[in-house]
């Protein structure tokens, strides 16, 4: 059920956006001075309510199926919804959600910045350098085609188990996106805009500050978004996988000794803390970046 | 409007360009443009009419032979050449105001100064009322506008215009060919316009550069010959169009197979 609800929380935080963007730039007329005022003021801070009536039916009828299922004891190990609700409710109340949770978010929140800052560094010096790019491109390939479950142990021998191995865990599955979105952003610059700055005796710093760099800029804060949703993986595998702390040692406790509504409670919890986050970080994108119509939004659909 | 002074402000002599891989695309290219006249290179795709366009700009280095503007050599772009692209080259994340005025931006003008003068320009070419749009708001005709109101913010002597009509329909070309001529009337350039569009070339030109393919060669100059302030339905019922097309169309239709 768990695998059921995650694609569902990503529509969420992706799609819809996108969709609600493209649908209002199809019914009203393109241009107009009231287009883009709503566009601009009204729209980027309140997007993710659009349809919310239609959302909150799906979730409904999710839940309501999770319900019948449960109670019809198909399942020792899939116990109704509402068990999960008091679980999580338990959980919240007696602490035993935020002592998990200030164990699970340093090294989250350490590895996304540590990863975004390096990343960017990285995507833009593979971007504009082609001696850089040859030698650090295949690295962050391999890094991010690698079968992290398989490699997550690993950092144990490493790193032991402390707060440094999640961090490295978190590094490790965030930063080939920030790094690789930030390449392919600046090598997907239209060239006949170099030729144009260049023709208009634009100095090659003048071509990276005010070309390149704002032409990758959608592409850049796609990859930091998505980045941090692969920090949220990495930062469970390790705590599955190598250091049982946290929200990980919450979900494999409870399975180990069978109170499964405590364990979806936990599932649910950092499910809901990530799509949260997600749609923040969205948030502050788009009052940072500006809605500029269907450019934009095809800009940031490309993912690699 | 013929060529009153006859002195050539672009030279280009002896110009070839060999591609890393061999193949030749231009082969001892010479020409003369004069100043105020618009100089049009026409020929089969693949006779290298945008690549000696960027090379004259500047983009481009060649192989051997030199550029001469205002009988200096030059290797590089310079403020005496403005281009303006077929495919508008506007920055999608910028108003016209802000890419029109780039020009002016990228050499350090401030910016009340650089937006008044891009807002004259943006008068200029038509454009007025759009200052704050951004360019995917525009109609394919109007962003070559702003295209050509950057161009000539820049105030540079030569504008290179590279098949700047072929990216919208028949009817806004025709238009947009109407405005230039009218528009170099009243901003005296030295214009050098790459088109494949026999029609274009023989309505607008002074002079009628065209190009053989495989390797790129000066095959002949054509002069036109038609007076600026002829009206254009007056030019084209002129029999001296037609012919002057037909022979044209004779000379290239050999290089086509």
């Amino acid at each position: 059920m768990s695998l059921g609800v995650l694609p569902a929380s990503r529509g969420i935080s992706e799609e819809a956006p996108f969709a609600a963007e493209q649908e209002a730039a199809a019914i009203t007329p393109v241009g107009s001075p009231e287009t883009r005022k709503t566009f601009a003021s009204n729209n980027p801070s309140l997007w993710f309510m659009k349809d919310l009536g239609w959302k909150l039916l799906c979730f409904a009828i999710v839940f309501a199926c999770w319900e019948v299922v449960g109670r019809a004891h198909w399942n020792l190990a899939f116990p109704p919804i509402s068990s999960v609700a008091v679980a999580l409710a338990k959980m919240a109340i007696n602490g035993e959600l935020a002592h998990a949770y200030a164990s699970t978010l340093p090294p989250l929140a350490l590895g996304v910045s540590l990863a975004s800052i390096v990343g960017t560094f990285a995507g833009v010096v593979m971007g504009l350098f082609r001696p850089a790019e040859i030698i650090f491109y295949p690295f962050f390939v391999l890094l991010q085609t690698a079968p992290m479950a398989a490699l997550v142990p690993l950092i144990t021998v490493v790193l032991g188990v402390g707060i440094a191995a999640k961090m490295l865990a978190v590094v490790a599955l965030s930063m080939p996106i920030v790094a690789l979105n930030c390449y392919k952003g600046i090598r997907d610059t239209n060239p006949s805009l170099i030729d144009m700055c260049r023709s208009l005796t634009g100095s090659r710093m003048q071509e990276i500050t005010k070309i390149i760099l704002p032409s990758a800029s959608g592409m850049m804060f796609a990859g930091l978004r998505l980045s941090v949703s692969g920090g949220f993986v990495g930062v469970v595998l390790a705590e599955l996988l190598i250091t049982p702390t946290g929200i990980g040692d919450l979900i494999s406790y409870n399975s180990s000794v069978a109170h499964y509504p405590e364990m979806y409670a936990a599932i649910i919890s950092i499910i809901a803390f990530a799509t949260i986050t997600l749609t923040v970080l969205q948030m502050i994108e788009r009052q940072f970046t500006g809605v500029r119509g269907p450019y934009r939004g095809r800009q940031r659909k490309e993912r690699i | 409007m013929m060529s009153v002074d006859a002195s050539a402000i672009v030279k280009v002599s002896e110009v070839s360009l060999r591609y890393p891989n061999g193949t030749e695309a231009l082969n001892g290219v010479s020409l003369d443009v004069p100043k105020g006249e618009l100089v049009t290179l026409l020929g089969p795709s693949g006779c290298g009419k945008t690549s000696l366009l960027k090379i004259i700009a500047g983009l481009l280095q060649p192989s051997s032979g030199e550029i001469r503007i205002n009988d200096r050599i030059s290797r590089a772009p310079g403020p005496d050449r403005a281009l303006v692209f077929q495919d508008f080259a506007l920055m999608p994340w910028a108003t016209v105001l802000r890419n029109v005025a780039f020009g002016l931006e990228l050499r350090g003008l401030s910016r009340a100064s650089r937006q008044a003068e891009a807002k004259r320009y943006i008068a200029e070419v038509g454009l007025a009322g759009s200052e704050y749009k951004y360019p995917h708001e525009l109609s394919g005709g109007m962003r070559q506008r702003a295209g050509l109101a950057r161009a000539l913010a820049v105030n540079a002597e030569v504008l290179m215009m590279d098949e700047p009509f072929s990216a919208v329909d028949e009817q806004m070309r025709r238009k947009l060919q109407e405005d230039l001529l009218d528009l170099l009337r009243r901003e005296r350039k030295t214009v050098i316009f790459v088109t494949h569009s026999i029609e274009e070339a023989v309505y607008l030109s002074d002079r009628i550069v065209l190009l053989s393919r495989n390797p790129g060669r000066v095959m002949r100059v054509v002069k036109p010959g038609f007076r600026r302030d002829t009206n254009e339905s007056d030019i084209r019922r002129d029999p001296r169009y037609q012919d002057i097309i037909d022979d044209i169309w004779t000379s290239l239709k050999g290089y086509l197979n």
